[in-house]
């Protein structure tokens, strides 16, 4: 399954300032460890110690934030869009 | 335009590039007053002053380290004293530049601290009950306080666009701020919101875009414009100027203290909506004791949600320091923010200063802006329903001290969300004009 993944201007040092690049996977976890292989360090800034998505990381799979979904187990069907974005925005 | 470079920077052996800085305005030239560097509250990782919000190593929120002026707290006292009455008399402890006042602003704040005893007995408070009453800004709301520190940010910067992502009241505090200061402006708002923010938001001519969504897929999408072409230049005042704007809200925790005679109070409450205002409070606070221009004591703090949007109360309730996010629905549009991005934060600070997290429902909040305007003479927008209505909850469930100092706040105006209480409220009587039809009605 082929995806494409939005870079937030923060971790483009590791896409080569490309703001959007193609990923494999199922789930959203493969998708990022995909990331990983290709883009090294990138994992490590979206996922803690412990294999988690940072607290202050939103990712969406399409539309929908995967923390009403299932997380990093959330389905990344062919050709979805799939955005990576600081928490820390918005509100006051 | 601002354009951007970038360049190297070495950090934990490993080497990153650098933050975006505008060519314009090097983080090393940029002159913000006290600001003296970005600071990540999550990790302590510190980055120059520029326009950015999240830490490229772990995306924690990017705050302002300051250089403050200690040692002589009488002197800095009466200097804030002597200064305009608005937020600029607290320059020297905000990342604005020295000569701030000179510039065109709608200087914001300073705005009054009312002694609310009627509400007090309708309420059973036996200490004194005081309503900061931020609808007294010029757009009215405490958006204005947060927007006039990020403009200055802005100018700083290089950036020409003002935009944001807003549930109504910051739209309109942004487009006035922008009218003033010279510089475009495009804002986001949900497309749902109450036709007096639409149309507040709307009038001062810059370009109100409507996204169909929640405030949530607004925040999401000006995150994403932020990283594009698109959004190039652009200074976000809640998004890349996040970490100047949500200083504005210290100012409300400054003027609290000095209009109670340079004396914390002993409880606040404060909505939520992202939470960095109640932060930032907090913040003030913290920073008004270490200059010592006020005694240290301890004080409580406590956060009010709309029960249709409490992702916050819910984590404090339930005992948990994560929040997990939900889908808003409650009349209550201005706190509607279901992943508010600084919940964590407050629960940290609620459980800290022994105080509290709580919500009421919608009938709740109408109530509560009834009872306010009926007692007080203030018409509050949902917002200050919310934190009237949880101060009356937290009194019944013995959280909150009714023999204490409190201070709630209210940080908008009812004139803006009038479909909360339209349905509930409007003439006694309608009548021909004459004295036999007034008796009739039972008015006489």
């Amino acid at each position: 399954m082929s995806v494409n993944v939005r870079i937030p201007t923060i971790l483009r040092t590791y896409t080569g300032g490309k703001s959007e690049v193609p990923a494999e996977g199922t789930t959203l976890a493969e998708v990022l460890a995909d990331l990983e292989r290709n883009h090294g360090g990138i994992g490590p800034r979206v996922l803690d110690d412990a294999g988690k998505l940072r607290r202050f990381v939103n990712v969406y799979v399409n539309d929908d934030d995967v923390r009403f979904a299932e997380g990093l187990e959330t389905a990344t069907p062919d050709g979805a869009g799939v955005s990576i974005i600081p928490a820390v925005a918005g509100g006051c | 335009m601002a354009r951007y470079v970038t360049g190297k920077m070495r950090r934990k052996g490993l080497a990153f590039m650098a933050v975006q800085t505008p060519e314009k305005s090097t983080g090393a030239s940029v002159s913000l007053g006290p600001a003296a560097a970005l600071s990540c509250r999550e990790c302590g990782e510190r980055f120059p002053l520029g326009p950015i919000f999240a830490c490229e190593a772990c995306f924690g929120p990017l705050e302002i380290a300051y250089n403050l002026p200690t040692g002589d707290p009488e002197g800095l006292r009466k200097q804030i004293e002597a200064g305009p009455k608005n937020i600029w008399r607290y320059a020297p402890l905000l990342p604005v530049p020295a000569d701030v006042a000179s510039k065109p602003s709608t200087n914001p704040g300073y705005t009054q601290l009312v002694k609310a005893d009627r509400l007090a007995r309708e309420l059973g408070v036996t200490g004194s009950l005081h309503i900061k009453d931020d609808s007294g800004n010029p757009t009215h709301s405490f958006k204005d306080r947060v927007v006039a520190i990020a403009v200055e940010a802005a100018r700083a910067f290089g950036f020409t666009t003002l935009s944001c992502s807003s549930t109504g009241n910051l739209a309109g505090a942004v487009g006035a701020a922008a009218a003033r200061a010279g510089f475009r402006s495009c804002v986001f708002i949900p497309h749902d919101l109450e036709q007096g923010k639409v149309v507040m938001a709307a009038v001062y001519g810059g370009e109100l875009v409507g996204i169909e969504g929640n405030y949530d897929d607004v925040n999401r999408f000006c995150s994403e414009l932020i990283g594009d072409p698109l959004g190039e230049g652009w200074g976000f005042v809640n998004v890349n100027l996040r970490p100047y704007y949500g200083e504005g809200s210290k100012t409300l925790a400054y003027e609290i203290c000095e209009q109670l005679g340079w004396e914390l109070p002993d409880q606040l409450v404060i909505p939520i909506a992202s939470g960095s205002q109640l932060t930032k409070i907090d913040k003030g606070l913290k920073e008004l004791i270490a200059l010592g221009l006020v005694e240290d004591k301890p004080y409580r703090i406590f956060g009010a949600q709309a029960a249709g949007c409490s992702p916050v109360s819910r984590a404090f309730q339930e005992g948990h320091d994560v929040v997990r996010p939900v889908k808003p629905d409650t009349i209550a549009k201005s706190l509607a923010i279901g992943n508010p991005a600084d919940g964590p934060y407050v629960l940290d600070i609620a459980r800290r200063t022994g105080g509290a997290v709580d919500d009421v429902d919608d009938a709740q909040i109408v109530d509560a802006i009834k009872l306010l305007a009926r007692t007080e003479g203030i018409f509050a927008e949902t917002a200050g329903g919310v934190t009237v209505g949880v101060t009356r909850k937290l009194i019944e469930k013995g959280l909150l001290d009714p023999s204490l100092t409190t201070v709630v706040l209210n940080t908008g105006d009812g004139l803006k969300t009038l479909d909360a209480v339209a349905p509930t409220t409007g003439p006694t009587a309608t009548i021909r004009p004459s004295l036999d039809a007034f008796r009739d009605a039972g008015l006489g």
